[in-house]
């Protein structure tokens, strides 16, 4: 069973390769090889502080968008191919091909981040000449960027589950941008009363809050991160990714596909 | 020769002219059009928009605001300008944007705070920018003593200038020229000792080059000052005891018994002119000396730098 699982998330890193999605690593080197040389030249004391902020949000971002764009059309493309039906009409289960579709995405996003890191840390090498302690802080908010994948690969599947590419892009992407204001609307419902207290509180609750999962500003300056913010974060990404993938699979075991 | 290759070969000439044309016109163009006002324009001025604007991505926001902080200050420093309108706005909304920026506080403390041309000759801004940077960083002592130098040097108001040393100097590790600093504002000591104990800790406590560089410039154009102060009450005190004006610096230093030539810190002796005047021989080289410089002077643009 878990071979399955295991077959599909591979075929489905395969495939994004053969779609060239790596090739956005070219563009992310000579974004940060540009940045490095560039900034230097033309501001004063930021060199290293760009190259983490700019790695970092580069990774974050290349990221979110591979995460919705190939996260949308993982089951549309099956269906529209009508590949899904000879997946299906073998010893496979509908929750075995999501769950193998998100496991495959979440590795070619990890495979990504890896490489990027490596850039990262290049472009800081070259800035500083050396490393220092508090550079190993960059992991942190590399993986922190990971988790933040993870929850935005299982949306994107959980809305390419059962709308068109076009509306679980707009839907994912939605949620992205609300997940980044997930603070303010935590704040909005404490100064509401009653029911619509209540209702803001669900919404706020509902939606994906990647406010925590953003440490990039205090990890160029170095600042440290909580243990227990890497675990409640941890612990965070992967409830809220089951949750969605949970959803994803209840909507494709009723879906129908005919 | 097939005719793919005929295709694929006046395409790329059609391509390398095509941008080559474009290129050319595009330059043509812009010399029309009058000077790009970009700079002068903030299409969104408050910190608190462009901070959820920037979706949690706003230490590199922040760096892009402080790098046009960077240029339009540089840019119009080089050109002698008048105002800065925007320059308090951009180093507010970098500063909110990452509050722990401490180097945007430093430099734009040094940007905003100096009268013209050195700087925007907006003290109060600075204030304000130093003020931020002390309620979001109280653990910074330079934080406070920056705060300090420009009550002290743009204001002259020295108790402020005293409070904000003695709060810096009871900072956790701050220096302790803090105190000194403190007790110094409180006694209104000598205007030169004091500005030269404050450029030297600038120098010895910034681990910034170009912040050294700068301290090293104002540590000259002190010493120029008070040269020619001296040498100025001196030609006074020549005149009248004698009645007349010395008819050189040479017959000056004989008469007052200083041994030699007087000479700026580069050795270039100074020069007086028939009125009695004292004048640096080479202003350009002291570019913060504030007396000695001839009538009408204007320093050159390649020292319109920090």
């Amino acid at each position: 069973m878990q071979n399955s699982v295991a077959h599909i998330a591979s075929n489905t890193f395969r495939e994004a390769v053969r779609d060239r999605v790596l090739y956005n690593l070219i563009a992310f080197a000579l974004l940060l090889s540009g940045a490095a040389i560039l900034v230097g030249q033309i501001s004063i004391e930021i060199e290293k502080l760009v190259v983490i902020n700019l790695g970092l949000t580069a990774v974050s971002l290349f990221g979110v968008v591979i995460a919705i764009f190939i996260g949308i059309g993982l089951v549309s493309k099956e269906i529209e191919k009508r590949t899904l039906y000879t997946v299906l009409s073998r010893p496979v289960r509908r929750w075995q091909f999501i769950v193998g579709k998100f496991f495959g995405l979440a590795g070619t996003l990890v495979v990504n981040t890896f490489f990027m890191a490596i850039g990262v840390f290049a472009a800081l090498l070259y800035v500083s000449h050396k490393f220092v302690r508090s550079d190993a802080l960059i992991l942190v908010a590399l993986y922190f960027i990971v988790l933040e994948f993870l929850i935005i690969c299982a949306l994107a599947l959980l809305f390419s589950s059962f709308s068109s590419p076009l509306l679980s892009a707009v839907f994912a992407f939605s949620l992205f941008v609300i997940g980044c204001f997930a603070d303010d609307l935590r704040n909005f419902a404490g100064m509401t009363h009653g029911l619509s207290r209540w209702l803001v509180t669900g919404a706020a609750y509902l939606v994906p809050n990647f406010s925590a999962f953003n440490v990039i500003t205090s990890v160029a300056h170095a600042q440290p991160v909580a243990g227990q913010l890497i675990l409640q974060n941890t612990l965070y990404a992967l409830f809220y990714a089951a949750m969605a993938l949970s959803g994803a699979v209840l909507i494709f075991e009723r879906r129908d596909l005919k | 020769m097939t005719s793919r290759r005929k295709v694929t070969m006046v395409a790329s000439a059609c391509l390398l002219v095509s941008l080559a044309a474009s290129s050319f016109v595009l330059h043509r163009a812009d010399q029309l059009r009058p000077q790009a006002t970009l700079d002068e324009v903030l299409f969104l001025s408050s910190p608190t928009v462009i901070k959820r604007a920037s979706l949690g991505y706003d230490g590199l926001m922040a760096c892009i605001y402080w790098t046009r902080a960077v240029q339009y200050f540089g840019y119009r420093h080089h050109n002698y300008a008048a105002s800065y309108n925007q320059l308090a706005p951009l180093l507010q909304i970098t500063t909110h944007l990452d509050p722990q920026m401490i180097f945007a506080y430093e430099f734009g403390t040094s940007f905003l705070a100096p009268q013209p041309p050195h700087g925007a000759g907006q003290p109060q801004a600075a204030i304000e920018l130093m003020n931020y940077g002390i309620q979001n960083n109280p653990g910074n002592w330079r934080l406070y003593y920056d705060l300090g130098f420009v009550y002290y040097m743009e204001l002259h108001d020295y108790t402020k200038a005293g409070e904000a040393f003695e709060r810096g100097s009871r900072v956790p590790g701050a220096h302790p020229f803090m105190k000194v600093m403190a007790a110094q504002m409180a006694e209104h000591s000598g205007e030169y000792q004091t500005a030269r104990m404050l450029w030297s800790a600038t120098y010895q406590t910034s681990q910034d080059q170009q912040i050294k560089e700068n301290a090293i410039e104002h540590l000259r154009a002190l010493r120029v000052d008070e040269d020619i102060d001296h040498l100025q009450q001196a030609v006074t005190r020549f005149g009248e005891r004698t009645g007349r004006l010395p008819a050189s610096l040479a017959e000056l230093a004989a008469a007052e018994g200083i041994r030699g030539t007087p000479a700026d810190p580069d050795g270039h002796a100074y020069r007086m002119t028939p009125e009695g005047r004292i004048l640096l021989q080479s202003p350009d080289d002291f570019p913060f000396a504030t007396k000695g410089l001839p009538p009408g002077y204007k320093p050159p643009s390649k020292y319109h730098r920090l």
